[in-house]
């Protein structure tokens, strides 16, 4: 079974971080990519820039809507995901609990729709 | 959803349910001639059908859910087996080995059934099929019933589902029995189940038995749902709404099985203790007119000893395993009103250090409640009023009636009548049962006037 696993957290953290912290930040995250790709879990991930940087595209009678900003407006926002290979959902939960994320802010964890 | 036909008589006990044997003496031999329906010998057919079919029913579930994960589809192949089975088994006589028929049959449904959805057969068919045949032809089938009910109680399924997935996944209750004891419509309770079911087949919840150092955790969120279906049932002490009494039954037997297959889980003993301990005063809390009897004036010869006595067992043991929780101690309050009430020495103190310890567990207002009316026994009306929990530490007690009662119950004894007669105005308003109602009227209407 394949599982995302989406990050979601308090953008605004970040940027109170100091160089210092962002960089044991950033190593902490490597390093849990790295046991992920080790354990032959990991089939994908990426970080996403700042939810500043979002557009929405909408068509509404045939016409693109497009408009400036995330599609949700919310304290927590989506900063980044993992596509994982997992043979149930316990070992994908236990995974996403692994995550530096799961200690900064919250992830959501979907089973991919097989087509 | 096809539940299974269930008789409503009690619960068969599990001993019998885990000893293959004593399948064999409930054999119904054909006869010569065939005992019309509705004959008394047809009935006894069909009863005894009817209460195997019922014991095989979680253990074919949990076999066949998890190898697909899919418990509606299991569900649906065994209630027709069920239905063949009532059909064949009163005119032929029950078959040596009822559940290798029953699993017979259900595998033959769900692999058409696959087929059906699906127009190749897929390797992981083949693979089910396969496994389910090697299952039919050994005379035992593997019990899966607890992995079952953590499936059930996984944290990913919505809490307040878990406890109906039970009744249905693992008993067999229908949407509508089901829905009836939890006070809500049938087609909201089945489209709950039903998003639940296919929570579990979407998202790949594994019917295992957590490991070690996940149990814990996990066992307590089994544990509640069965304490939650027996909670669900008691709210109608009156025992005026047969689905509602029915539940409390099914919540035993849940527990029986818990208890059964984790021996060693001093927290599933505990947990039966304390519901057999409930179910051991239930005849002894309504009068003959429906009233409301609390535990101080209930006549104890009326109580079940055979209960009592097993509650007692359980915790002995539970005890001996040495780590004490939550239903533990709730078991052992049980177990000591009972011994106050039979005995007629005050153990309050006993009781306000169990509640110490359950309070340190759970951090309820409702325990710490409770260990305030155990310190109004011991140091009077008004230490227990200063040892009350703060409504504004809690804001669901002011919706909570026994606050309420219990609050008018201490003021009243200080006599400070006219703050126990709002109280009481109050817990009568928050009362749903019309027998405890009428209790807090009477009580209220025995207050004298103004305060003293």
């Amino acid at each position: 079974m394949q599982y995302l696993l989406t990050l979601y957290s308090d953008e605004a953290g970040w940027a109170k971080m100091s160089p210092a912290e962002q960089q044991q930040g950033v190593a902490a995250y490597t390093a849990y990519g790295e046991a992920l790709a080790k354990a032959g879990a990991l089939v994908g991930s990426n970080r996403l820039q700042p939810s500043a940087t979002a557009t929405t595209v909408r068509n509404v009678d045939g016409k693109s809507q497009v408009l400036d900003g995330p599609f949700a407006d919310s304290k927590e926002q989506l900063g980044g995901y993992y596509l994982i290979e997992a043979p149930d959902l316990d070992s994908a939960l236990s995974w996403a609990s692994r995550c530096p994320g799961a200690s900064h802010g919250v992830i959501e964890v979907r089973p991919i729709w097989k087509m | 959803m096809g539940g299974a036909p269930h008789n409503r008589t009690s619960p068969a006990p599990l001993d019998a349910s885990l000893d293959p044997n004593l399948v064999k003496q409930n054999n119904v031999q054909s006869e010569s001639v065939l005992p019309s329906p509705n004959s008394p010998g047809w009935k006894d057919a069909h009863a005894t059908a009817a209460d195997i079919a019922r014991r095989s029913y979680g253990k074919l579930v949990a076999f066949l859910a998890a190898r697909t994960r899919d418990v509606a589809a299991a569900e649906d192949a065994l209630s027709e087996a069920f239905a063949a089975a009532l059909s064949d088994w009163p005119s032929k006589g029950c078959p040596a080995n009822p559940e290798a028929w029953l699993l017979t049959v259900a595998r033959r449904r769900s692999i058409d059934l696959y087929r059906r959805q699906r127009n190749e057969v897929s390797t992981e068919e083949l693979d089910m099929s396969e496994s389910l045949e090697a299952a039919a032809a050994a005379t035992e089938i593997p019990d899966q019933r607890l992995a079952m009910l953590f499936v059930c109680a996984h944290p990913a399924i919505e809490a307040g589902i878990r406890a109906p997935l039970m009744l249905q996944a693992v008993l067999g209750l229908d949407a509508r029995a089901i829905a009836s004891a939890f006070l809500t419509s049938p087609a909201a309770m089945s489209k709950r189940l039903v998003r639940a079911k296919d929570k579990i087949r979407q998202t790949a919840i594994p019917f295992r038995v957590p490991g070690r150092d996940e149990l814990p955790v996990r066992l307590d969120t089994v544990l509640d749902a069965v304490y939650a279906a027996y909670a669900e049932g008691w709210s109608d002490p009156a025992g005026t709404d047969v689905a509602r009494r029915d539940l409390t039954e099914e919540a035993v037997y849940l527990a029986r099985l818990v208890a059964a297959l984790m021996p060693d889980e001093p927290e599933a003993l505990g947990l039966l203790a304390l519901l057999l301990h409930a179910e051991a005063r239930r005849p002894a809390r309504r009068s003959a007119s429906g009233d409301f009897i609390p535990l101080a004036e209930q006549n104890s010869r009326l109580w079940n000893s055979q209960l009592i006595l097993e509650a007692e067992a359980l915790l002995h043991h539970a005890g001996a395993i040495g780590a004490i929780g939550r239903y533990q101690l709730e078991a052992a309050l049980q177990s000591a009103h009972v011994h106050r009430c039979r005995t007629g020495v005050a153990n309050w103190q006993d009781i306000v250090q169990i509640y110490d310890a359950l309070y340190a567990i759970t951090a309820s207002p409702v325990v710490a409640l409770n260990r305030a009316l155990a310190i109004a026994e011991i140091s009077g009306a008004a230490a227990a009023l200063a040892a009350m929990p703060d409504i504004s530490a809690d804001p669901r007690l002011a919706e909570y009636q026994p606050y309420w009662a219990a609050r008018a119950e201490l003021l009243a004894r200080i006599g400070a009548n006219r703050d126990a007669h709002h109280a009481y105005d109050i817990a009568i308003g928050l009362e749903r049962d019309p027998a405890v109602r009428r209790f807090l009227q009477t009580r209220q209407a025995a207050l004298p006037q103004g305060d003293s």
